[in-house]
């Protein structure tokens, strides 16, 4: 399927180009399990895009690029909270007008640093470089931002299972009533981990505009990215290892609709590269499907159904998109 | 999601809409500052843009035509509480049926031609909502993944459409098919640039999806499974039945944008057909809170500030997605203002 593309080449660009999305999606993660949607997802990408690469411009400072990336995300994690967590509104609507604002944002307030060379994070080596092999060499020569999105999933899945705090985002996710009964403030604990997930959401834009698709432009490349975030999460069924791996399958997908480019020359390219999007959300449907079987059969003796059902089982956090009214 | 039906105050809206007015205005300006613009020169720019001639008041209208069609369709989704985003595939999949009929060999008559391309562009946009609904309803997929899926599916499939069977002889372009006969165009006034046929079609689909929401059966039944679906089930109506009948209908609405997108618009099939339509109308709706009385002036406004700021890059060099700004804008400070005073009359 994929001509040119030798193993090692392959899995080294699967890595870079599911590193941004893997932060993305986790962020996502982050901001769900504790029962808020940010739908604006598609939007904050780009706006944080933006603002990454203006300020590594100016500075000349990719460090404070990254920052500036993540910072523009908490400041639209900031409206999102108040406006859905304080003002009870409907998160999606929320959600929805904000994404179209910032991509607009994006592009007015970017537009005089469009097609210009920046800084770029470019890919390091890893120590011992030389005595790896040729094909670990290829592989493991990767920007920052991949082993950051590695780091980040070993640190949201230890966060979500082995931590206090991490149990009780999870719970007000579950049911806030109960939560705030056991003395918790629901409120306070979902604006952090909104803004949180907001943050990551800016890094991971930041990683397009730095690292993955270097420069800023109109359109920038990261169009629709946000979405299937928003998509990941749900495939993923809201565990960071599952969705890491769905974040990296539609890496995969993209980079292989390059190699399918040459085996089909009459088909243009835009084709291929709107591809991977519904083929990952007909994965949905089949996830659907899956779940469902397997919640009819409970136990089923069958070793294989039990495996397939523990893969594909997910559940949605109870509150999730519920605004949560003390009483 | 929507507004209480509360007897508002006139002084209290009044008080609404200009705290609503300073809010965009500010921030705006706000905006505009930190892209180093002029503030002023900018705002006057967008209202001469829009309405220095009766040509540029047409230009607005025609903007208007498929904007106002599609929020109307989206009324009957929102009813029953449901996110139609696939909006935008069901204007392409309607103008890509369009177009096919008015490919029928054989057949001379212009008008017989035009009237099959209007009934196929229906057809095109109801069956594509039907797919979005069916993937909710037997498929467990949130309508807003589908609906984004199945946009993704009709850009790709007007993208091979162009680049492929339909390429104009010779080159294939970003810019679309060949131009239609002149004898397909829907007809337009001298000096205009808005097809009577088009104005006359989105006013009576106002009025209709007013008969129909406000003052029939089928408009109370929607709203009921809106507000309360487990309720209406044991009343003896199928809620999914009639979430895939608002869709289809919203469908429907889109693909009748999309056949006046290509036949009195631009005259051709190109990539971005929906031109942003369908998610702009998702706005308008809600800003104007779920209510069919406000569409029409609110859709003009939305309309005005797109057509407007095409003239930006060349008299400011400013990027034209300003009135994308001023129109998220809006909708969030409804939003805000909305909020707040919820919140007041709670405590």
């Amino acid at each position: 399927m994929i001509c040119d593309l030798s193993l090692p080449v392959l899995i080294a660009s699967v890595l870079a180009a599911s590193a941004p999305l893997i932060i993305i999606a986790l962020g996502e993660t982050l901001s769900e399990k504790s029962g808020v949607i940010n739908l604006s997802l598609d939007g904050v990408v780009l706006f944080s895009a933006m603002a990454a690469f203006v300020v590594a411009k100016e500075t000349d400072s990719l460090l404070l690029g990254f920052f500036a990336g993540g910072c523009a995300g908490m400041l639209t994690g900031i409206i999102i909270g108040y406006f859905s967590i304080y003002l009870h509104l409907s998160q999606v609507a929320v959600g929805f007008a904000l994404s179209l604002l910032c991509r607009d944002l994006a592009y007015f307030l970017g537009n005089p640093y469009s097609r210009i060379q920046g800084p770029a994070l470019l890919a390091t080596k890893v120590p011992f470089y030389d005595a790896l092999p040729s094909s670990l060499q290829i592989i493991l020569t990767q920007p920052l931002t991949v082993w950051f999105a590695i780091f980040l999933i070993f640190a949201l899945y230890y966060f979500f299972t082995f931590t206090r705090t991490g149990l009780c985002l999870r719970s007000v996710g579950e049911n806030p009533a109960a939560s705030f009964a056991r003395g918790l403030n629901p409120g306070k604990i979902q604006l952090t981990a909104v803004l949180a997930g907001a943050f990551l959401v800016g890094i991971g834009g930041a990683a397009y505009s730095l690292s993955f698709k270097p420069g800023w432009g109109h359109p920038q490349g990261a169009e629709g990215i946000g979405w299937i975030g928003l998509a990941l999460v749900i495939f993923g069924g809201w565990n960071p290892w599952r969705v890491a791996i769905g974040a990296m399958l539609f890496a995969f997908l993209q980079v292989s609709s390059i190699g399918l480019q040459d085996l089909f020359p009459g088909i243009p390219a835009q084709v291929f590269q709107t591809a991977p999007f519904p083929l990952m959300i007909f994965t949905l449907i089949i996830l659907h499907y899956s779940t469902r079987k397997n919640a009819k059969q409970g136990n089923s003796k069958n070793k294989f159904q039990q495996f397939i059902g523990r893969v594909f089982m997910s559940r949605a956090p109870k509150a999730l998109g519920r605004s949560y009214r003390q009483e | 999601m929507k507004k209480p039906p509360t007897t508002r105050h006139l002084p209290q809206a009044a008080f609404d809409i200009l705290s609503g007015t300073i809010l965009v205005f500010g921030f705006t300006a706000l905006i505009l500052l930190i892209a180093d613009a002029p503030v002023l020169a900018a705002f006057k720019n967008i209202w001469m843009g829009a309405f220095v001639s009766t040509a540029k008041v047409s230009q607005v209208l025609s903007v208007w035509v498929p904007l106002i069609l599609c929020s109307c369709g989206l009324l009957y989704t929102f009813r029953v509480n449901l996110w139609n985003i696939g909006i935008e595939g069901q204007i392409t999949m309607g103008a890509i049926a369009a177009m096919a009929a008015l490919r029928i060999p054989g057949i001379e008559n212009p008008t017989l031609l035009l009237i099959f391309s209007f009934f196929a562009s229906i057809l095109g946009g109801a069956t594509w909502g039907l797919l979005t609904g069916l993937l909710k309803t037997r498929g467990g997929v949130h309508e807003i993944f589908g609906g984004l899926g199945l946009n993704f599916v009709a850009q790709g499939f007007i993208l091979w459409l162009i680049f492929g069977p339909w390429k104009r002889p010779g080159i294939a372009s970003m810019s679309g098919t060949e131009l239609l006969d002149h004898d397909l165009w829907l007809s337009t006034p001298t000096g205009w640039r808005v097809a009577t046929m088009g104005l006359l079609v989105a006013g009576s689909v106002v009025i209709l999806t007013w008969l129909f929401l406000e003052k029939s059966r089928f408009g109370l039944k929607l709203k009921a499974i809106g507000q309360n679906p487990k309720a209406t089930l044991l009343y003896g109506l199928l809620p999914e039945r009639y979430y895939l009948k608002a869709i289809m209908i919203t469908g429907a609405c889109a693909g009748i944008a999309g056949f006046l997108q290509v036949t009195a618009v631009y005259h051709r099939l190109i990539p971005s057909i929906s031109s942003g339509y369908g998610y702009l109308a998702l706005l308008v709706v809600m800003l104007a809170g779920y209510r069919i009385l406000l569409l029409p002036i609110l859709a003009l406004f939305f309309a005005s500030l797109n057509v407007g700021s095409i003239q930006l890059p060349i008299v400011l060099q400013l990027d034209s997605s300003l009135s994308g700004v001023i129109q998220g804008c809006c909708v969030l400070s409804a939003l805000l203002i909305l909020g707040i005073r919820q919140k007041r009359e709670r405590s």
